[in-house]
């Protein structure tokens, strides 16, 4: 590595599919992206060797950029200063062979698992499975099940310090009993870290040293008011990295090649995301559609009780939901009527169910007709729409500690933990993944995302360019000024801010809220009413003051009928105001809801056919 | 058919196939490279430790002894190989003599653990042997100790696009005229036992129940319409990873879902193999690494011909292919153009096209990713 600040750097991030490198160089005072190149994983058959793949990416980088980049099989390091030899800096994530896949364990199964699990999905795994006493399986069950699945890592949570030990014990009998095996090689031990009662250690090593060396560290729930997760994640990591990186194919090489520790890939995207809500003091919600899986990521801040801002961060993965090899799950988890309910045309259900077979089975075919692309959006607005209510489950505040209610809570209304996710506190979205990275248009993005996700109040809309977070999130380890200036400048496309008021009406062309925004080029005054949606032009790096006078009925974040002054941030799309109200309705009669729909897209500016 | 331009699905008449046959865990490998193996060969086994039988000792005993107390009254120890109904575990009882209470074993095992903290005492009964078979006729060309071996064979391979079910082994028949051809029930033969029943565009899921009904072992056709292949599962397929339904037979589509001609190669090369043996296997895993389904047919004292690799996979003026997306999904053409710069499709993406010429003379311009190469 190079004594000073890197001049240049090469990061890859190898995919289930492919691997994708970028050239970072420092112009002037900042750091910017300036190359990409893209091939195929190589980590499965014929290749069984994830550097292949990343050389091919690099050498295509190098073609591109002119600067030589392979040498002698491996990354040229340093950067000679010349701009044409050499990088000073190789960095790498990882999410290939399907990721790190773990099963977790905890006592309670709204306490101590969700922790566990909430760590696992924090460390950036898979969380394949989630067992508690109380999860209503039979032990020989729970063994069954165990077993049957192949992880990378279990994590055992469950009690607090200087609490009841009979009840951690048992699971860790059950994980003996279940002995399962892990997924790469069957020569080597499983590793189990145990993050639960300090006081069951010992009888939890004794046990389980049956069977394996398991890794003790902290509490994660040591007390039912805290959770710490910190050290759980630490050892899952360092596990991925002693346990399934060393072990998956190439993977020693390339942990030899790179200058820090290779992440895995939405353990990088955490980070960045982490980072930018900290740098801008803001709540992110941020998703990664791909064609198996979908990730959710949210930073939300709150007060605790001395009054100190803190963040939560949370990640979900919805293992099944994406846009191709998961594509007919989607159907199926949302139904065909959910689908078509975004489509502004007819369009016969058994037609849609096929076209989306052939996808899933020739995942790497794409839309040619514009009709065949409204349906793959369709479909990733329920994608979308799934994830986030799986995100807002499973982000919670803890379980167990007594929260301050509200009125609506008297009657016993509301039980359980709440979700931290607060769409009016949301004050940016970031999308990426193929089908909103690569949208032929990026109205149709913001669109999707608008739609999808319901925004509320007043949300800047972003996507991620070209899908360089994950490599943004491992330089944020070595250089993270650097990666907070890539992030900005050459990473996120802001394609404007959404304005929409929460609350619904008797009938459209209601009174829902009257806005004056302050433009660059003067004063635009909007008597918006029920069913509206506008988009109103504002560029890339140009901004506008707005008041928003909501109806009485009707809340943009102080309140119903509460007036409220924002800035709003231009972008690709520009400013998107939105009367349809909240939760959106959707029309009984199908010709009046394509028609609605046809709506929505004029006012993008998109055509339908 | 059926070389896909992006997959690249195989279909060959003559090819080397290797097969690798792996335990899931650790065990004994029981052939030796250069036996002879028929598909059903149990090739290597393992033993899958028992389940494990947690015998609360303190409710057992009603409460009458602590955990920490019970290792005094205990009758085993851990490694102790125990029957059923032994005693486990003995009250002193008055004078002791009366009133002791027993604990007995509700299973054969051996005792695995005794944990002073829980009362718990864990006895893992006996393994359950784990086999894995040769699944095609061929020779055993490498072994892996206490894994596995591989099995290569020459024969008639053919890979589908999409089926369900695991592997099975059968007769091929071939049920239809043409490839074009509709499989009804109207086609079946009376005595199903043991066929693998060939069609041609599409599987009804009337004719799924029949054969399964009549004890056929498979199915394979050009295509199958999903609400066909989700009355006949009883559900509907999420994710496409397929191979462990519990179905009694297996299915294999070999183009698509929809009705679909199957290829005419792949429909004359399996009329051809009719009344032969063939192993099947319907897993399909659609992700890197990709799994499809496949047919192969062990070939008599035939050596594997070469093949022609390159041109199955590369587009050029005048290959065969297949549109399969769409608006043109389905349709056969051939390749008259191939324009290098990228070009605009009507839903707005820039992509890499090529001209097409359908089989009824039109013209159409199509994404490159949009097409299989079919060789016929």
């Amino acid at each position: 590595m190079a004594s000073s600040e890197p001049k240049s750097l090469l990061i890859t991030d190898c995919g289930s599919t492919t691997t994708k490198a970028i050239l970072i160089e420092k112009k002037g005072d900042e750091y910017r992206q300036t190359f990409r190149g893209e091939a195929p994983s190589t980590v499965e058959a014929p290749f069984d060797d994830v550097t292949i793949g990343v050389i091919n990416s690099a050498t295509e980088v190098e073609e591109l950029s002119g600067r030589k980049l392979v040498r002698d099989g491996g990354v040229n390091r340093p950067d000679d200063g010349t701009g044409k030899n050499g990088v000073d800096l190789y960095l790498s994530t990882s999410s290939a062979g399907g990721g790190l896949q773990m099963s977790v364990a905890g006592v309670v199964g709204s306490m101590t698992a969700q922790s566990a699990r909430n760590a696992a999905l924090g460390a950036g795994a898979i969380v394949m499975d989630v067992l508690s006493v109380d999860d209503g399986k039979k032990p020989y069950e729970r063994i069954k099940r165990l077993r049957a699945l192949r992880p990378d890592i279990v994590l055992l949570a469950g009690g607090t310090d200087g609490g009841t030990k009979a009840h951690v014990v048992e699971l860790a009998e059950t994980i003996l009993a279940a002995d399962p095996k892990p997924r790469f090689g069957s020569g080597f031990q499983l590793p189990v870290i145990y993050a639960g009662n300090i006081d069951a250690r010992k009888d939890v090593t004794e046990l389980l040293s049956k069977m394996t060396t398991v890794e003790c560290v902290d509490n994660i729930r040591p007390t039912l008011e805290e959770e710490k997760p910190e050290r759980a994640r630490e050892a899952i990591h360092e596990a991925f990295l002693e346990h399934v990186m060393s072990h998956a194919p190439g993977y020693p090489k390339l942990m030899e090649w790179c200058d820090h520790d290779i992440m895995s890939t939405p353990n990088a995207v955490g980070q960045i995301m982490r980072t930018v809500a900290e740098q801008e003091d803001i709540s992110i919600l941020g998703v990664d559609i791909g064609g198996a899986t979908t990730d959710i990521f949210s930073v939300f801040w709150r007060e605790d009780d001395i009054g100190n801002r803190e963040n939560d961060y949370h990640r979900t993965v919805s293992a099944n939901l994406g846009m191709s090899y998961s594509i007919c799950n989607v159907l199926l988890e949302a139904g065909i009527e959910n689908i078509m309910r975004w489509l502004p045309f007819e369009m016969d259900a058994a037609e849609i169910k096929n076209r989306l077979r052939n996808k899933m089975i020739r995942p790497t075919t794409i839309p040619q007709s514009l009709e065949d692309l409204l349906v793959e959006h369709a479909v990733a607005r329920e994608a979308l729409r799934l994830a986030l209510i799986h995100h807002k489950e499973l982000a919670t505040s803890l379980m167990g500690i007594a929260h301050e209610g509200d009125i609506s809570d008297l009657g016993g209304g509301k039980t359980g933990p709440q979700t931290v996710v607060d769409m009016m506190e949301l004050k940016m979205a970031i999308g990426s993944g193929g089908v909103l990275s690569h949208a032929p248009t990026r109205a149709q993005a913001a669109h999707m995302l608008l739609d999808a996700w319901q925004l509320e109040g007043v949300t800047l809309i972003t996507v991620d360019s070209i899908f360089m977070m994950p490599h943004l999130g491992v330089l944020s380890q070595v250089l993270p000024e650097g990666a907070a200036q890539v992030f900005k400048r050459d990473c996120l496309l802001y394609l404007g801010t959404s304005i929409v008021p929460v609350g619904e009406a008797k009938r459209e062309g209601n009174h829902v809220a009257e806005i004056i925004i302050e433009m660059p080029k003067g004063r635009e005054k909007i008597d918006l009413k029920y069913g509206d949606l506008k988009v109103i032009p504002l560029d890339v790096g140009e901004e506008a003051q707005a008041v928003i006078k909501p109806g009485r009925r009707f809340d943009v974040g102080g309140g119903k009928g509460k007036d409220v002054s924002r800035r709003l941030m231009g972008g690709l799309v520009g400013i998107i105001i939105d009367g349809r109200g909240r939760p959106l309705p959707f029309a009984d009669d199908a010709a009046e809801q394509i028609k609605k729909n046809q709506n929505a897209l004029e006012a993008f500016g998109l055509s339908w056919k | 058919m059926g070389t896909a331009y992006t997959p690249g699905l195989k279909v060959s008449r003559n090819t080397h196939i290797v097969k690798e046959r792996k335990l899931s865990l650790k065990g004994e490998v029981l052939v030796k490279v250069g036996d002879e193996v028929e598909p059903g060969t149990i090739v290597a086994r393992a033993e899958l430790p028992g389940d494990l039988h947690s015998v609360k000792m303190v409710q057992r005993l009603g409460g009458s002894y602590e955990a920490r107390e019970i290792p005094a009254i205990l009758l085993v120890k851990e490694g102790d190989r125990i029957e059923k109904d032994q005693v486990l575990a003995r009250t002193k009882g008055l004078f002791g003599r009366w009133f002791r209470t027993e604990v007995k074993s509700p299973v054969v095992g051996t005792v695995e653990y005794f944990m002073k903290t829980t009362g718990h005492l864990g006895i893992r009964t006996v393994p359950h042997p784990v086999e894995v078979n040769a699944y095609i006729k061929g020779r055993v060309s490498q072994v892996f100790p206490e894994d596995g071996c591989v099995v290569e064979a020459d024969g008639a391979f053919i890979q589908g696009i999409f089926g369900v079910g695991g592997e099975r082994r059968g007769k091929i028949k071939v049920v239809v005229e043409s490839q074009k051809d509709v499989l009804t029930k109207d086609n079946l033969p009376s005595d199903l036992t043991g066929l693998i029943l060939v069609g041609g565009s599409r599987i009804e899921a009337e004719v799924l129940h029949a054969a399964a009904d009549g004890g056929a072992k498979g199915v394979v056709a050009g295509g199958i319409i999903n609400e066909d292949l989700s009355a006949y599962l009883g559900y509907e397929i999420g994710v496409a990873i397929t191979g462990e339904e519990q179905i009694p037979i297996t299915v294999i589509v070999t183009e698509g879902f929809g009705t679909m001609a199957m290829a005419k190669r792949t429909f004359e090369l399996l009329k051809s193999l009719e009344g032969k043996e063939a192993s099947i296997n319907g897993a399909t895993q659609i992700r890197a690494g990709a799994q499809r389904p496949e047919i192969f047919v062990y070939g008599e004292g035939e050596e594997a011909a070469e093949e022609d690799e390159e041109s199955a996979h590369q587009l050029a003026i005048g290959t065969r292919i297949r549109i399969i997306r769409v608006p043109y999904f389905g349709s056969l053409a051939r390749v008259s153009a191939l324009p290098h710069e990228l070009q605009r499709v009507e839903s707005g993406s820039l992509v890499r096209m090529l001209e097409a010429e359908l089989d009824d003379g039109e013209k159409a311009l199509v994404p490159r990713a949009n097409v299989e190469i079919i060789a016929e």
